[in-house]
């Protein structure tokens, strides 16, 4: 058995580590707030945008337009949202493992990456790094999304790019956060969504016309997508961090609790040896 | 509707917040084929903004005034909603920085630099003009 000071001075650590846990924790917790009203106050933005164009695709139909139609050459680009700090459980690694277990091949794939975190796991594991953007994740703004869509946009047309797809964490609530996979470039919207559109919009005019607006429009949608992502990203990589954190105080819990019943027996056992041997000198010496 | 019929629904949203909501009579903004105003009933149309000055007539005696920047617009009916990209308050304008903005954009013009910083240097200027007109306005 261990001895009593070894168990003593391993406690001291652990409950040294809980403190920090804990105090992670509240961090996230106030830093999942803010994010969270930001979501939420991005969504109506977002929505009115996905069906605007909506509408626009079933009043364009399959029109031929670059930005709706697949070419066959060039790679494939990934948008990934992670984090730059780690401590929050599965949040980057799970965005890792979607991205290795999708069709995109490796050796066509180029990673843009947003979060340090994604960018190390994903060149460890082979991908090749277009791009890092990692100080975006400490506070996105409307700006960053619409540069980034503007660099990648500008390749798309220049034929380098066969589509563009964003990797990210979608905040459902703030318990569930589900890592997800969307295709931005060419567009792809539910059919379902479109047939909507297009019984309530049948009259609807387009000033300028219909593709001229569309090639404006577009690039507005695809930016409001990747802000949208980094938002709920800043959201969801708060709520893991919290969750994870909170697990690791209740662990350090119960690890106290487990250690300090051993030192208890520990002091015991060595109290009761000392007292037997006491009893033994005396009985000695009578 | 009876009661409601010369008024419609107007929505301003920009990425951060829902900008204005609420029921108007008329709503006039500038795209990028030129100004137009809004009655209820107009036709269905959605078209492109461009940086100008946004009025919306409540009734009468309410007129409201914004800078809207780039986006576009929505109209179906009875509803318009404006999908801006920025929009502001008169009094959230910072009128030293359009005017540095507009200096900037002025000498980038007069120097003649390629085509794409032109373009660039003239929607600066543009939105360095509103922002002037709208706080001029206001004061």
């Amino acid at each position: 058995m261990a001895s009593m000071r070894d168990i003593k001075r391993r406690r001291t650590s652990i409950s040294s580590t809980q403190q920090i846990t804990k105090a992670m924790k509240l961090v996230s917790t106030v830093k999942l707030q803010k994010a969270k009203g930001r979501a939420e106050d991005v969504s109506p933005y977002f929505n009115a945008m996905y069906r605007t164009v909506c509408s626009m695709l079933a009043r364009v139909g399959s029109v031929d337009h670059p930005y709706l139609t697949e070419h066959d050459e060039g790679k494939c680009a990934v948008i990934t949202i992670t984090s730059n700090r780690g401590l929050a459980g599965g949040y980057n690694s799970n965005i890792v493992k979607l991205i290795t277990a999708s069709e995109l091949d490796k050796d066509e794939t180029e990673i843009y990456a947003i979060g340090h975190k994604g960018e190390e796991l994903l060149a460890h594991r082979g991908y090749s790094i277009m791009d890092a953007d990692n100080d975006v994740m400490e506070a996105p703004t409307y700006e960053d999304a619409s540069r980034i869509c503007k660099d990648l946009l500008k390749r798309y047309a220049d034929g380098e790019l066969r589509a563009i797809y964003l990797a990210y964490t979608h905040f459902k609530n703030t318990v569930v956060h589900e890592p997800t996979l969307l295709q931005l470039l060419p567009v792809a919207v539910d059919e379902e969504d479109i047939a909507e559109g297009n019984d309530s919009n049948l009259l609807m005019n387009f000033e300028p016309n219909e593709e001229e607006a569309l090639g404006l429009i577009v690039p507005k949608y695809v930016t409001s997508l990747i802000y949208g992502a980094l938002i709920e990203a800043v959201a969801s990589e708060n709520g893991a961090r919290m969750q994870a954190m909170d697990s690791a105080t209740s662990n350090a819990e119960d690890m106290i609790s487990d250690l300090t019943l051993k030192y208890n027996r520990a002091r015991q056992g060595s109290i009761t040896q000392e007292l037997t041997e006491i009893i033994a000198g005396a009985e000695a010496l009578a | 509707m009876a009661e409601t019929a010369n008024t419609f629904e107007v929505k301003v949203i920009t990425p951060e917040r829902v900008f204005y909501e609420g029921v108007a009579s008329m709503i006039e903004f500038t795209t990028t084929e030129g100004d137009i105003g809004v009655y209820a009933h107009h036709i269905p149309l959605t078209t492109v903004l461009a940086p100008g000055v946004v009025t919306i007539t409540e009734d009468e005696e309410n007129k409201k005034t914004a800078g809207v920047y780039s986006g576009f617009a929505e109209i179906q009916g009875d509803k318009v909603t404006l999908l801006a990209e920025a929009a502001e308050w008169p009094d959230e304008i910072d009128v030293a920085r359009a005017e540095a903005a507009e200096k900037r954009a002025r000498e980038r013009i007069e120097a003649k630099a390629s085509d794409l910083d032109l373009v660039r240097a003239e929607t600066a200027l543009r939105k360095a003009l509103v922002r002037k007109t709208l706080a001029g306005r206001e004061r």
